[in-house]
């Protein structure tokens, strides 16, 4: 059995010494941002110190000042818009199915992408306290919130060196699928 | 002329809908979470395992905090039985809207109607169509309730194959889930409806989400054992369980073709249903 690392932001170079698969588990501030949050910081600026930060893909449901469910989002949808956070420093990027190439290369000798188990939302609502907001005006879904995270558990989905569980996943059942079914012709007798 | 139904059975039916969608929304129905369980006691992949675990705490979470199991609270879709004493009309309809309103506020639902163009949230789960209620005939007013993700809705697929290939039904299927990789939340439970028409093989699909996944036919496990074969695994991390079950509705159809509908379903198959005396 491998041992779990414990992360505590803001996060730094132990980030890179992380492998696609490893177990981790995640204390301090995240920062929930989905498509408007993205679009929002590329034009206005990020509202937080970024250096060392945590992006959280999630649409949270908030009620007062608790956080009532915040499973992961899809994080394919951002794909093409993390770029200038990393560049501004943030160390990782939580969410569910994986980012494809475009954001492994990203990562490489900066970061990680961190996968939480879709659907999890009451589990992850568990481990968390609201502390703020920004941008509450796109929507309870889309706003910024600034959560604090008491060990959330996550596998290393990219790692900074580009390897990605999820790339290699298709890769075999691609391949499988095409063993399976296939067209085979019989040779005529 | 239609004699409308009791002022006190329409309220009866309110509470009766939101009751269901509390029951759905907060815990699983216990054929699903079984499946999860042996699910995690076949997993060999420690990361595949720790998905699984990680589910399994989220619904004891839910039930010991008695909040939804997922922010995705789903698009509500109704099955309605009426005995043949109670007539259907308008107000029943209303009374079922009234109870998705209820549970929205009260649970909470996340507000996820919007109107397909203008994409305006309507603010209460309810829209044109929405709720989707299903209705048959039957010897007792029972409600059942569905709520959808969108996750794994989106990655439904429908086709109109050639009678000739019905022998590549597993592959269509197999196919649905290989496009759907991680996205959909595996372990996923399959709905295929088989016949019909269009429109009825995706509704058959639907219905078939409905049924006990801990029994399967000898074609739904050649379908299973196709789709687990691909090794994507819970969550896409690759491992043993791509899928928990595959569940097949047939109908007749034409000679000339052959409607296929796969629904996906998240693991989170949360199904509820609850009887309205009458």
């Amino acid at each position: 059995m491998l041992s779990i690392m414990d992360l505590c932001t803001p996060l730094s170079h132990e980030v890179l010494m992380l492998r696609a698969g490893d177990r981790v588990t995640l204390s301090g501030t995240v920062y929930t941002a989905r498509d408007e949050a993205h679009l929002r910081m590329m034009e206005d600026g990020i509202p937080f110190d970024p250096h060392g930060a945590v992006i959280y893909h999630c649409g949270p449901v908030i009620q007062g000042q608790k956080v009532i469910a915040a499973g992961p989002t899809t994080s394919a949808r951002l794909n093409s818009l993390s770029g200038f956070l990393l560049e501004k420093g943030v160390r990782a990027l939580v969410g569910k199915g994986g980012m494809g190439r475009q954001v492994a290369d990203q990562l490489k000798g900066r970061g990680v992408y961190l996968a939480f188990t879709g659907g999890c939302a009451a589990l992850a609502a568990s481990r968390m306290t609201l502390k703020g907001v920004f941008f509450e005006d796109l929507g309870m879904a889309e706003a910024v919130w600034v959560i604090e995270l008491d060990r959330l558990p996550l596998v290393v989905g990219i790692d900074a060196a580009g390897n990605d569980i999820f790339e290699g996943v298709h890769r075999n059942a691609q391949a499988e699928f095409k063993k399976r079914f296939s067209q085979k012709k019989e040779a005529p007798a | 002329m239609i004699p409308s139904p009791d002022p006190a059975l329409l309220a009866a039916i309110t509470r009766a809908t939101c009751e269901a969608f509390r029951q759905a929304e907060i815990t699983l129905p216990p054929d699903v979470k079984q499946a999860i369980l042996t699910a995690k006691e076949h997993e060999t992949s420690d990361i595949a395992r720790g998905e699984l675990e990680n589910i399994l705490a989220n619904l004891e979470m839910a039930g010991a905090l008695s909040v939804p199991i997922c922010q995705d609270t789903g698009v509500p879709v109704v099955y309605l039985t009426i005995p043949p004493h109670v007539p259907l009309n308008n107000g029943i309809y209303h009374a079922i809207a009234e109870g998705v309103r209820t549970a929205s506020r009260e649970i909470p639902l996340r507000p996820n109607v919007v109107d397909p163009l203008t994409r305006e949230n309507t603010g209460d789960n309810t829209g044109a169509g929405m709720p989707a209620v299903h209705v048959r005939p039957g010897d007792r007013l029972t409600i059942t309730v569905l709520p959808k993700g969108a996750g794994a809705e989106n990655m439904s697929r429908i086709a109109m194959m050639l009678p000739s290939e019905r022998g590549q039904i597993p592959k269509f299927v197999a196919e649905t889930m290989l496009i759907a990789g991680g996205k959909p939340c595996p372990p996923v439970i399959l709905g295929v409806g088989i016949g019909g028409t269009f429109d009825g093989a995706a509704a058959l699909a639907k219905e078939a989400l409905l049924e006990p996944i801990d029994t399967m036919t000898p074609y739904e496990k050649e379908l299973l054992a196709a789709v687990n074969a691909l090794g994507i695994g819970p969550m896409g991390v690759g491992g043993r369980t791509t899928a928990l079950a595959v569940k097949v509705k047939a109908a007749g159809c034409h000679t000339a073709s052959l409607p296929v509908a796969v629904n996906v379903q998240c693991w989170a198959c949360r199904r509820a249903t609850v009887e309205v005396p009458c």
